[in-house]
Parts: C-alpha cells; structure tokens; sequence
C-alpha cells in the first residue's frame, strides 16, 4: 500500500504527513468526536535502505516529539529493506546510529508517549531493529514482508543449500517472511485488517492499550511460534532449569 | 548428523560432582561434556557429530579412551564438527584432567 | 600474559574475573540446547554459545556473559538470546552492581532468522531496562569475530564500550558489502581498511568506543574496572541530555566526515595524522597520543 492511501486509511481526520528522501514525518489527528488527540508520525518509504542519515533523521523527530510535545503517542511507519550497505555508513558507524534511534525511542517511553510501529510493506532485520522492534507494540498489514534476509542470500552464508531453505521457509515459522509467521513467534502484536475503516479503530485501540513491559517472548510461547526463549528467561531468573512447554 | 553411544562396564574410577566442559564446537573441533553419573558403575559416551560414516574410527578412539581412563559412573556427552581423531582424543583427556583438577 | 583474543568464552571468563569466582546459570549439564539447528543438520552446542552467570571483580560479585566466537560466530539464536535477556532481567531483580558483557558475535543467527532478530530486539530492550533500573552495562569486544550485525547496535546502548585495537564494531560485515555492492565498495580482503573502517582504534576516535584496552585479559580486566568506576559518576539511565549531546555528535560526525572516502581521511582531519603510525601505536601511547583529538564526550 502507498504511504498516503495508508495515511488516509489510518487517519480519517487529516494528518500533515510529508516525504523527503523517503523520509516520512508530520502529525495526524486521531479520535472521534468526544476525544481525539494529536500523534507524531515517524517512518520510511519506498523500501528505503536505512543509513546514517535517515536513522538520525527519525531520531531527531523522536526527541524533538519528546522536548516539544510531552507525552504526545508516536507511530513509526515501516518500509525498509534493511540496512544501507555501505563502506561509507561503516566507516561513520551506522551501529551508533541506529542505536541511538533505539534509545530515543525507549527514551520516549520512559517518558510516558506510547510507541507503535506499523510494518505496512518490507521490513528487513537491520533496518527494522531499532524502529519497529523498539515500539511497544509493533503491527502489520496483511502484505507485508518482514524477514531477516532474503534466501540466496543467506543460503550463500549459511551455506545451506538453497532448496533446503526455501522449502523450510514454507513452513517453518522461523525461515518464513510473512507477518503470520512473526505473529506466532511473538515479535508482531497483531495483524491489521485493511478493509473500510478498520485501520483508523485498529489505530485507536492500540493506542489505548496499557503498555507493558516487553512481553514478547511471553506471547511467543502462548501462541506456539517460539518455545524456548520464555521458559529460558525464566529458567535464568530464577535459578532453576528450564520448564519446557 | 549422526548420533553414537558407547557403554563400558568394567571402570574403577569415579568423578568429582561438579560437570566440566572443554572445547568449542567450531570447524574441526568439538565439546565434551563430563559428569558424574549413577550408571552401576559404567561410563557412557553420546556423541553427536556433523561428519556422518566414521563409527568404526570413533568406536577404536573411544574404546582406547576408556582404556587409558577407565572410568566409572561417569557420563560423557560430545558435540562434534569434524574433529580429527587425535584432537577428540584430546579433549576427551583434558575433560577428564580438568574433572581432576577439580576435585583436589 | 594472555591475548583475550586467542583465548575462549570460558577462558576469558575465568582469567577476567577473580579466579574461580565464576557461578555460571543454566550451565551446559542442562544441555539447553537449539531447536532450530537440527533441521538444518548444523551441530548444537551445550550452553548455545554463551555463557552466563555471575562473577567476582576485585571481591565484588557483577553479572557477566560471554559469547563464544568459535560456534556459529557467536550468532544469536533463540536460547542464546533468551540467555542474554534473563541475564539482564536477574541483574534488576539481584540488584547487580554492573553487567559486563564479553561479546564476540556476528549478530543475528541465520540459521534460526525471524526467532534471531526477534531475540536480539529483546536483548536490546532487557539492557535498557538494567540501565534504566540503576545498573551500568559494560561491553568489552576484542575477539576475532567483533561485534557485528544487531549486536553492533546493542553493543552502542550499553555505558561504556571497551575495545582492544583487534576488536571491531560495526553494522554489516566487508563481505555482505563486498557480495551486494562490488569490490569497488568494500574490499573485504584489505584487512588494512577493514580495521581503519571498524576496529578499536577508528571507533575510540569517532567516539564510539569510550575505552581502549591491550590485547590481555589483565588490561580488560582493568578495563572493566575502570569502566565500572567511571559510571558511579552519574546517571545510568538514558536522559534527554545525553541523548541531546548523542544527537548532536552525530550530527556534527556525519557533516564533517560524511563526505570523505576514507577514515584515515577522518583521522588526519581531527589532527591524528599519519594513519600508518596512528596503526603501530600499541594501546596506552595510542590512547595518549588521541587524548587532544579524539571525539565523544569526556
């Protein structure tokens, strides 16, 4: 979906939402009639590779949201296809800068503005990490493609035959690319329904959702996709072995 | 992969409590794990390992293991990445020598 | 004197600490082991490739890891991850006085994907909340695997980031650049420009990395201490000032060097001139010769 039919979809009461250098920032009303609100809108189009300067361009947009705004909600809006692939974003430390987009944006929690993220068309692994995977809660369209790296690739360093791989990424939730499979395992909250004007409630009721704490691998356990990782955690907490599902 | 398990009956010589772990399964290495164990007095060997067909060499490298060992109660547990059969040799030996420097 | 480099996880682990102090949770006896690598006939390891538990530093217990570069290049799979989260969990509930975390990893597993990204997210959010409960996180890199991938950014949301000058740090490996942008791009084989792009050294000038160390487990060791010490000097946690002053260094990063092709370049620009001589310096002169021009708060 094209970011300003989304915008529309999810914003029925107008949003000032801008592109530069498929950059996406502005603010959009929310709400209905007895209470709406204004949110920031942060996010990436056009599959854009994440390098130096869009990461500190969204991070720039956090903390200006959280000096001049306080306690003002934000949507990060997710279209990557990863990581810029650059000597030049190595040699300027791209690390530094995602990690510092991840401490804005937790940042920003701690200070009371709720943080959603909404994968409405690609998210690769490192363009993703620190937008997406740092909201409270992190959503997806139906179409959308969410995976860690595309499989020649990965058959190449892995050195897992290709076939080996594609046919496990039929399946197997871990290998698989569409949202369904990060449902499962924990790391999508839910699956937006696209049609009419379910974005714009979807919207509001994840807004109005308390927020926990990371609960992630908790809800992967529940829902069957990632078995392990809960019954490790807690294994480790407590001191005692693991107590496998 | 290919899992293979080994039991020796006749060892005399128990273990410390504590389980030890020696090498990194990486290309051309392995880990074993040790520990003490109640296994009427017999010493038990799995091993699982990438490089599939070699059971006679294993079966020659663990059986002169328990020879030079033979240890008793004990349970042995390997990873394996292709180890020769020289350095499984020696990590079986330092797992044991860690094992022993342990319980002085 | 050992090379922390050469030397194992678990070798590190207990040269590092106080000898013997090292109390390790969900050792390897529990055989914890991968779910994911069976199907792709990959070997399993014991403890998944990391150890965790808790240690003495001059008597006084922390809370460490320690990735092991020799399996699967210290990836993050499921368990591994999952190791490192209830790590920095029970560190909040023990009232840790600091986390130091030896890593040496390529980032995600491959091999366990989307269950790989999902567990590194989760490390990063469970050490922003230690930080954010009061206890300081200290990463030291210095293996042969560095500190890639999404461990790169977690590695950036710890205190303080200790590296030897064999160590590197950074996002994407010279070899994925290399396979998706040419030669041209990156040479993954000038190892030259490889360690002028990510090691230590490049990234204690930049800012990045706070504290250069020797190649020895005693100089981490030190290191760490050190590290430990400086952060009873202010706030753990994140705070808008801080991150503020990130902003702006980065900022200010990015218009001045964002233009130049290499970081030599970068080097002579901040007054550190001859990258070749910036390169034989051994870790203290290196660091007093720095000490005028490197970049990144005090």
């Amino acid at each position: 979906m094209q970011w300003p039919t989304l915008a529309n979809a999810l914003f029925p009461r107008g949003h000032t939402i801008t592109e530069r250098d498929d950059f996406l920032s502005g603010e959009a009303q929310v709400g209905d009639d007895v209470a709406s609100a204004t949110i920031a809108i942060i996010g990436t189009t056009g599959h854009a590779p994440i390098g130096v300067e869009i990461a500190l361009a969204q991070a720039t947009a956090i903390l200006n949201t959280v000096r001049d705004h306080p306690g003002r909600a934000i949507l990060i809006l997710v279209d990557t296809q990863g990581q810029r692939l650059r000597h030049r974003d190595e040699m300027l430390g791209i690390n530094s800068y995602m990690a510092h987009l991840g401490k804005c944006v937790e940042l920003a929690r701690r200070r009371g503005h709720k943080i959603l993220a909404l994968v409405y068309d690609q998210a690769l692994s490192g363009g993703f990490i620190t937008s997406g995977l740092m909201a409270d809660a992190c959503y997806a369209l139906p179409d959308a493609t969410i995976r860690v790296m595309g499989l020649p690739a990965m058959a190449r360093i892995t050195k897992v035959p290709e076939e080996l791989l594609t046919e496990l990424a039929k399946s197997n939730p871990v290998f698989a690319p569409g949202p369904e499979n990060y449902l499962r395992m924990g790391g999508v909250r839910a699956i937006w329904d696209q049609a009419g004007g379910a974005l714009a409630t979807q919207l509001i009721e994840a807004l109005n959702e308390p927020t926990a704490g990371d609960d992630r691998s908790a809800l992967g356990l529940a829902r069957g996709g990632r078995l392990l990782a809960q019954p490790v955690i807690a294994a480790v907490v407590a001191g005692g072995h693991v107590l496998a599902a | 992969m290919e899992t293979l398990n080994y039991r020796y009956e006749n060892g005399t010589r128990t273990l410390a409590k504590n389980p030890q772990i020696v090498g990194v399964v990486g290309s051309g290495n392995l880990e074993v794990l040790i520990e003490s164990a109640p296994l009427d007095g017999a010493c038990t060997i799995e091993i699982k390992t990438a490089a599939v067909g070699f059971g006679a060499i294993w079966e020659a490298v663990m059986h002169d293991f328990h020879e030079r060992w033979l240890l008793a109660d004990a349970r042995i547990s390997i990873n394996d990445m292709g180890a020769t059969p020289a350095v499984v040799s020696l990590r079986l030996d330092q797992a044991v020598q860690t094992m022993l420097e342990d319980a002085r | 004197m050992s090379s922390y480099l050469e030397l194992s996880a678990r070798e590190r682990l207990q040269q590092l600490f106080d000898p013997g102090s090292f109390e390790e949770f969900l050792p390897p006896s529990e055989r914890v082991v991968s779910p994911h690598l069976a199907q792709l006939n990959a070997p399993v390891a014991f403890d998944d490739g990391v150890a965790v538990g808790r240690a003495r530093l001059n008597g006084e217990f922390v809370y460490t890891a320690a990735q092991e570069g020799g399996f699967m290049g210290g990836a993050v799979g499921e368990v591994h991850g999952a190791k490192l989260v209830g790590l920095l969990q029970r560190a909040v509930l023990d009232n840790a006085p600091a986390v130091v975390l030896l890593l040496e990893t390529g980032g995600v597993r491959l091999h366990e994907a989307n269950a790989g990204l999902i567990a590194v997210s989760e490390v990063m959010r469970a050490l922003l909340d230690a930080r954010a409960a009061g206890i300081p996180v200290i990463v030291l890199i210095g293996g042969s695997n560095g500190a890639f991938g999404g461990m790169g950014i977690v590695a950036r949301c710890a205190n303080v980031v200790v590296m030897s000058e064999e160590g590197r740090l950074a996002m994407s490996g010279p070899e994925v650049i290399e396979t998706a942008n040419g030669v041209e791009e990156f040479d993954a084989r000038d190892r030259a420009l490889v360690w002028r792009t990510t090691g230590g050294k490049h990234r204690y000038l930049l800012g990045d990395c706070q504290m250069m160390s020797a190649d020895s487990v005693a100089a981490f060791r030190q290191a760490a201490l050190d590290a430990i010490a400086a952060c009873a000097g202010g706030p753990v946690e994140l705070t808008l000032e801080a991150l503020e002053r990130e902003q702006q260094l980065l900022a200010e990063r990015l218009a001045r060097f964002g233009a130049m092709a290499d970081p030599a370049d970068i080097w002579n620009s901040i007054g550190m001139a001859d990258a070749q001589r910036v390169s034989m310096l051994d870790a203290d002169a290196f660091v007093a010769a720095a000490a005028a021009h490197r970049l990144g708060a005090p």
